[in-house]
């Protein structure tokens, strides 16, 4: 008995407290909340589908004006997306195709095939480096290989162009360099992105994949010869 | 189960020290040190992510096991000698990925070089090279290696004094092996038969005792017959890869399709001919 009383001591004082039933208990619980980004959130339901897109849009050239003046920003792996990689990829599966039959075996890589190639590549890649210790996660490996194929799809443009006005062998030989310099932008741009999350010693380990990666995309590329006379 | 983030190197230092001291020792002590740590037959081969001396000799490990392939000494097992206790795949898989594309890429320029006198010829990329080109090397790289080692387990159950390799060793012998034809492959591209078959005849002769010298100390202890068909069936793999690789990738001019603007019958012949 002494030992409650002496534990209810602290609290002696409430007992004298009682709320009368008339009195309404009311008040304000606000959180206080962040910047308006929660705003933008529940709004983004009520903007128009124009912003929607252009926003993505804008995100997405945004990289790519990242990739064509590689330097150190985080842009690309902060607020990393995977439309840029798809758009590049369709456009470049698209102006590879080169007007043969399916049926004919010797020409160019079918459109599911450069898909095969580039994706499936870009994965193994991203798997490659991050068993050997790469901090980067796996979205962002993907974003970074796939956005710095934009310099090859350029260089695919400019081979198409140049294959309509001149073809021969100063055509082959424009080809090759535009080629060559798009290979090598594209590289050095992808390694300045994903060799920094390597340890040193392995670096050579990471980039040399990423290489072979835009040397086959580069020699699709080039060997790309357009059939002039369509079997019906 | 491992996930790829707790990967690592398991390195048994008195197995090294053992091989090291004596590298014409039979495998079996290597065998024999291995059954504590996984008694399903083999070590689990990790890569270790957080020991810095193990990543020191990463790259320049690789590039050890690359030119050790291209020199085989009689005696120096390249397991035995270069891999020792920890095999790695990244060799294996790159330089298989490497050959798939320096084959389909060196055989489209040899068909280019020996046809530019021919005035009907048009240039193809002939892409579908590559993926039957990533077919065979990645079924003889992969299917060959779980066929010998299965048979090599399945005959230390019945013969218990041979020794084994791991899967993992088997996989990084061959893949290794492979790796000569790189460069034979972008030589074969230039359009001359006789320097092709030379080409053919080396690479063949350096991979193929690669793989003999690697795999002799294992099966010498069973029957003379098996062991002599064991390695005849290696070597005829072996030769079968090569040549055949050579002949359908660089084929000689006289052979190939006139070009794709004929009739479609050609094409079809020159298919089946393929």
């Amino acid at each position: 008995m002494a030992a409650e009383e002496e534990a209810s001591r602290p609290f002696a004082g409430l007992s004298d407290v009682s709320i009368s039933e008339d009195i309404p208990v009311e008040g304000d619980i606000s959180v206080p909340v962040g910047p308006s980004r929660t705003d933008e959130e529940f709004s983004t339901l009520d903007e128009p589908v124009k912003e929607t897109i252009l926003r993505d849009l804008r995100a997405v050239g945004n990289k790519f004006i990242h990739v064509l003046y590689p330097r150190r920003s985080s842009a690309l792996l902060r607020d990393w997306d995977l439309w840029g990689p798809l758009l590049l990829c369709v456009t470049l599966a698209l102006l590879l195709q080169d007007g043969t039959a399916d049926s004919d075996l010797e020409g160019g890589p079918q459109f599911a095939e450069v898909f095969v190639v580039v994706w499936f590549g870009s994965i193994i890649i991203t798997l490659n480096s991050k068993l050997l210790g790469g901090t980067l996660s796996f979205f962002q490996s993907l974003c970074v290989l796939g956005y710095c194929i934009l310099p090859l799809t350029v260089a695919m443009v400019v081979c198409r162009v140049v294959l309509l006005a001149a073809p021969g062998t100063v055509s082959f030989v424009v080809r090759l360099v535009v080629v060559t310099a798009s290979f090598g932008w594209s590289t050095f741009a992808s390694t300045a992105f994903l060799s920094d999350s390597q340890p040193a010693n392995r670096r050579a380990l990471v980039v040399y994949p990423v290489f072979l990666f835009y040397f086959v995309i580069g020699w699709m590329v080039l060997t790309y010869f357009p059939v002039k006379n369509r079997q019906p | 189960m491992t996930s790829p983030n707790d990967l690592k190197f398991e390195e048994l230092e008195d197995a090294v020290q053992l091989l090291s001291a004596d590298p014409a020792a039979s495998t079996l002590s290597m065998s024999v040190s291995h059954a504590p740590s996984s008694p399903a037959g083999g070590p689990d081969v990790k890569v270790d992510l957080s020991e810095d001396e193990q990543a020191q000799e990463e790259s320049a490990e690789v590039l050890e096991r690359v030119r050790g392939s291209m020199m085989p000494f009689p005696g120096r097992s390249f397991l035995k000698h270069y891999v020792r206790t920890s095999p790695d795949l990244y060799g294996p898989f790159w330089i298989c990925v490497t050959l798939v594309f320096s084959m389909a890429i060196s055989g489209n320029l040899s068909t280019f070089l020996s046809q530019t006198g021919n005035p009907e010829y048009h240039y193809r990329p002939q892409f579908h090279r590559v993926t039957i080109a990533a077919a065979v090397i990645f079924i003889y790289a992969w299917l060959v290696p779980v066929a010998l080692w299965g048979f090599l387990t399945w005959r230390r159950r019945a013969e218990r004094q041979i020794g084994v390799f791991s899967f993992l060793e088997t996989v990084c012998v061959y893949g290794y092996s492979l790796f000569i034809y790189i460069p034979t492959s972008v030589l074969w591209s230039i359009p001359v038969q006789w320097l092709q078959w030379i080409l053919v005849l080396v690479s063949m002769g350096v991979s193929g005792s690669v793989l003999v010298l690697t795999f002799w100390p294992v099966v010498r202890d069973d029957t003379k017959v098996m062991a002599a068909a064991t390695l005849a069936t290696i070597l005829v793999l072996h030769t079968l890869l090569a040549v055949g690789c050579k002949l359908y990738f660089f084929q000689a001019s006289e052979k190939l399709a006139p070009s794709p603007t004929s009739k479609p019958i050609h094409a079809s012949a020159t298919t089946g001919f393929l």
